[in-house]
């Protein structure tokens, strides 16, 4: 299977290992997988921000980019929903067929990995730390990879799945399973106090529950909360699920000689 | 109706532009208070999650509700004409308001009629969107809001910040200062039950004495023209059933087409607002009570002008049962009068940018996407993506701020460039190395008031990437199987 690897551009330019152990981690899986350097980003920051019509050029190339391949993966629930879901209104006419095959081929990570990897190749190095599992609402909501608390139904849980197959790892019980760590992209510029109030708290409910690391499946909900723990000197650490699978150390987005404060 | 909406304080800047982030300020800062709105809603929202777990059809219930008030809405006129057959036939009085103008001059109307000078009131949102209270006030009408909380929050001259609990952002010492004040209970008295004992005894009097009654409406039934009215205290009958006249006021949307659906709007209701199997007392009125007059004030105040737009048509369904204030993270931590609007949280945000765009241009950016309240929704509104249509829509008729627009542009012009982005990357990158961190996190940029920034790496993804042999080796970490190849769908 010819992958193409959809990288985030924040994850491109500050978390460059995300997308190298995604690599990796698809690659140990037997995938063929390339990095077309032609994309940038999806367009998300502009859609969201009301500017949709700006995001149009952005769609387009995507499009162009990624029909090659067979399956485009992306390790961020957020930007895959933004193809998945939001593109749609920004293709008319004759664009909307070559959308329509980019957008049915798009997946997050850990769906990827649920869906077209066998069992028997997802063979993970041991963890032995205790991981509490931010489920980051893009992925939980809008993909549907896990089942959200407010729905009375039982979905299926792809991360939760993938964590449970690494040997030594220990999940903690949160609080509050699903809540918005307030990330939320240019929201948390635009109301940075709120913003704030609900990573702080997303970050108390893992450290009361003994958690070592927070990790999730998506980078930028880990780099609001990876700031704020930064600020208060937390000894919580923060990884991509990718990082974890790949075995990567709890210490990976955290070196302690570069930390400022 | 402008010069009563300033009357009361927390409403004085209603009619300006009000920013979300600015009017949230203060509540997020008092710490202490803000974990504890956000701890009681959090509360109100595990009993709703443990309500629904106890009925399997729940889901089905959801979707069997949203259905029907589509269909409601796509047959809106022959329901509310059979509504009017039905309700006159029973002996009740039908009126009909285009706004809320006309729905106080209305009320006005009826009251003066019947020489009424105290009212009662109980469960009317639809009320405080038209600001009735303040209407007649200035006629010389005493109007006591009857619920706890409002009456609470009447006595303050505030607003209410929740729809099903009005008065959730204060606190037992709040109100017993409050009473203290207003009803006369001993110095920083905070026992609820005994806060609870005074307020009933004061309202005892004022229903023993009102010549009137007016109350909300929750489901009007087309077929049989009665209407259904839910409370937890019990004040509504008492408000409908000791003066001889009851006005009940309702928006065009609260209709449903047959008693038989009424069923599954009460099992999701009161599951959705406070976790209860079932409020306390659903009261049907079906005509006058003998000797007594009912009237009914449908009112529409921008319903139409909604129910015509695609994009929000769905949050007409809106039984207004509070779950996705409850579930809203930024809500329960900026507390409901940062909405600065009659209907606050998810919904409010939906709903009062329609009422007027440009002052309420602000809500539809108090979220973080996060989804929860579609979930939460017992009607299935899409809240989280009309609020994101509403950001298009603000976007498409320039109200968006320069501060939101201008980064947008110049992001969409370097991302359209990917070696420019590549080259602007390293830069960022590099200048967050070497310079100072009092200069990369200075009070201009307002990520890094609470914030570090990300630590910089020296290189990119993209440049790793081309200093590789790629595509050509693979990096396996566990050992793969080179044999077997990846099975779809396994
Ligand atoms: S939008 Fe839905 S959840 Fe919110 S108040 Fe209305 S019915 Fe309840």
């Amino acid at each position: 299977m010819h992958i193409g690897l959809f990288v985030p551009c924040y994850v491109d330019q500050f978390y460059p290992d995300v997308a190298v152990a995604t690599l990796e981690l698809l690659e140990s899986c037997g995938m063929q997988v390339e990095f077309p350097s032609a994309q940038t980003c999806c367009g998300q920051p502009m859609a969201n921000t009301g500017c949709a019509e700006m995001a149009v050029p952005l769609a387009e190339r995507f499009v162009e980019i990624f029909q090659p391949y067979d399956f485009v993966v992306c390790p961020s629930g957020s930007c895959t929903a933004m193809v998945v879901h939001h593109y749609d209104h920004l293709f008319s006419g004759e664009k909307r067929a070559a959308f329509e095959a980019v957008r049915d081929k798009t997946l997050e990570l850990s769906q990827f990995l649920e869906r077209y990897v066998p069992a028997e190749k997802l063979n993970f190095p041991s963890f032995p730390h205790r991981v509490g599992l931010h489920q980051s609402c893009h992925g939980l909501r809008e993909l549907r990879i896990g089942a959200c608390s407010e729905r009375m139904v039982t979905g299926n849980d792809s991360v939760g799945e993938l964590l449970e197959r690494v040997p030594d790892l220990t999940r903690v019980t949160l609080k509050r399973a699903d809540e918005c760590c307030g990330f939320g992209g240019t929201f948390a510029v635009a109301e940075a106090d709120v913003s704030v109030a609900m990573g702080l708290s997303r970050v108390a409910d893992h450290a009361a529950a003994d958690a070592e690391v927070i990790v999730a499946g998506d980078m930028s909900c880990l780099m609001h909360m990876q700031g704020l723990m930064r600020r208060d000197g937390s000894p919580l650490r923060v990884m991509h699920l990718a990082q974890l699978l790949c075995g990567r150390s709890i210490d990976i987005n955290h070196d302690a000689k570069e930390q400022r404060r | 109706m402008d010069r009563y909406q300033s009357r009361r304080k927390g409403t004085t800047t209603m009619k300006s532009t009000v920013d979300h982030p600015t009017a949230a300020k203060p509540f997020v800062a008092n710490q202490e208070r803000m974990k504890w709105h956000d701890g009681a809603l959090w509360f109100v929202r595990e009993k709703r999650d443990r309500q629904a777990h106890s009925i399997p059809e729940w889901e089905y219930l959801r979707e069997l509700a949203s259905q029907t008030k589509a269909h409601t809405q796509a047959n809106l006129a022959e329901y509310l004409e059979a509504f009017e057959r039905q309700a006159t036939a029973a002996g009740a009085v039908v009126h009909w308001a285009a706004d809320a103008e006309e729905h106080n001059a209305i009320v006005l109307g009826l009251l003066q009629k019947n020489n009424v000078q105290r009212v009662v009131k109980s469960k009317s949102m639809l009320t405080e969107e038209c600001h009735l209270n303040p209407y007649l006030e200035a006629q010389g009408i005493e109007v006591v809001d009857t619920d706890l909380g409002e009456r609470i929050i009447q006595l303050r001259d505030e607003p209410p910040s929740h729809i099903v609990l009005p008065a959730i952002h204060l606190k037992k010492g709040d109100v017993g200062e409050t009473f203290h004040e207003h009803l006369g209970t001993e110095k920083g008295a905070s026992d609820p039950k005994y806060l609870t004992e005074a307020a009933r005894q004061h309202l005892r009097d004022r229903f023993l004495n009102a010549q009137a009654g007016i109350t909300g409406v929750n489901f009007a039934i087309a077929e049989t023209g009665g209407v259904t009215v839910c409370t937890n205290e019990g004040n509504a009958d008492l408000g409908a059933s000791l003066p001889p006249l009851h006005i009940a006021c309702m928006g065009i949307e609260k209709l449903i087409p047959r008693q038989a659906d009424l069923g599954i709007f009460l099992r999701l209701l009161a599951r959705s607002a406070t976790g209860q199997p079932i409020t306390t007392y659903s009261s049907h009125f079906l005509g006058p009570r003998e000797g007594g007059q009912l009237h009914i004030v449908l009112v529409d105040n921008g319903r139409s002008s909604i129910r015509d737009r695609d994009e929000f048509r769905e949050a007409l369904n809106c039984i207004r049962c509070g779950a996705c204030m409850n579930t809203c993270p930024v809500y329960r931590r900026s507390g409901g009068h940062s909405y600065a609007s009659v209907v606050p949280g998810p919904i409010g945000s939906v709903l009062s940018p329609a009422a007027d765009t440009e002052q309420h241009k602000s809500l539809p950016f108090a979220c973080s996407l996060c989804g929860s309240c579609t979930d939460v929704c017992p009607v299935k509104i899409p809240l989280h993506h009309q609020l994101l249509a509403w950001r298009q829509e603000i976007g498409r008729e320039g109200l968006l701020p320069v501060s939101k627009r201008m980064p947008m542009k110049a992001a969409a012009a370097l991302f359209a460039r990917p070696r420019l982005f590549a080259v602007a990357g390293w830069f960022g990158r590099f200048a967050l190395r070497v310079l100072p961190h009092a200069l990369t996190h200075n009070r201009l940029n307002t990520w890094a008031v609470a914030r570090e920034l990300p630590i910089a790496p020296k290189k990119s993804f993209r440049s790793w990437y081309r200093d590789q042999d790629r595509p050509a080796n693979s990096l396996p970490i566990v050992t793969p199987d080179p044999e077997s190849s990846p099975t779809k769908n396994r």
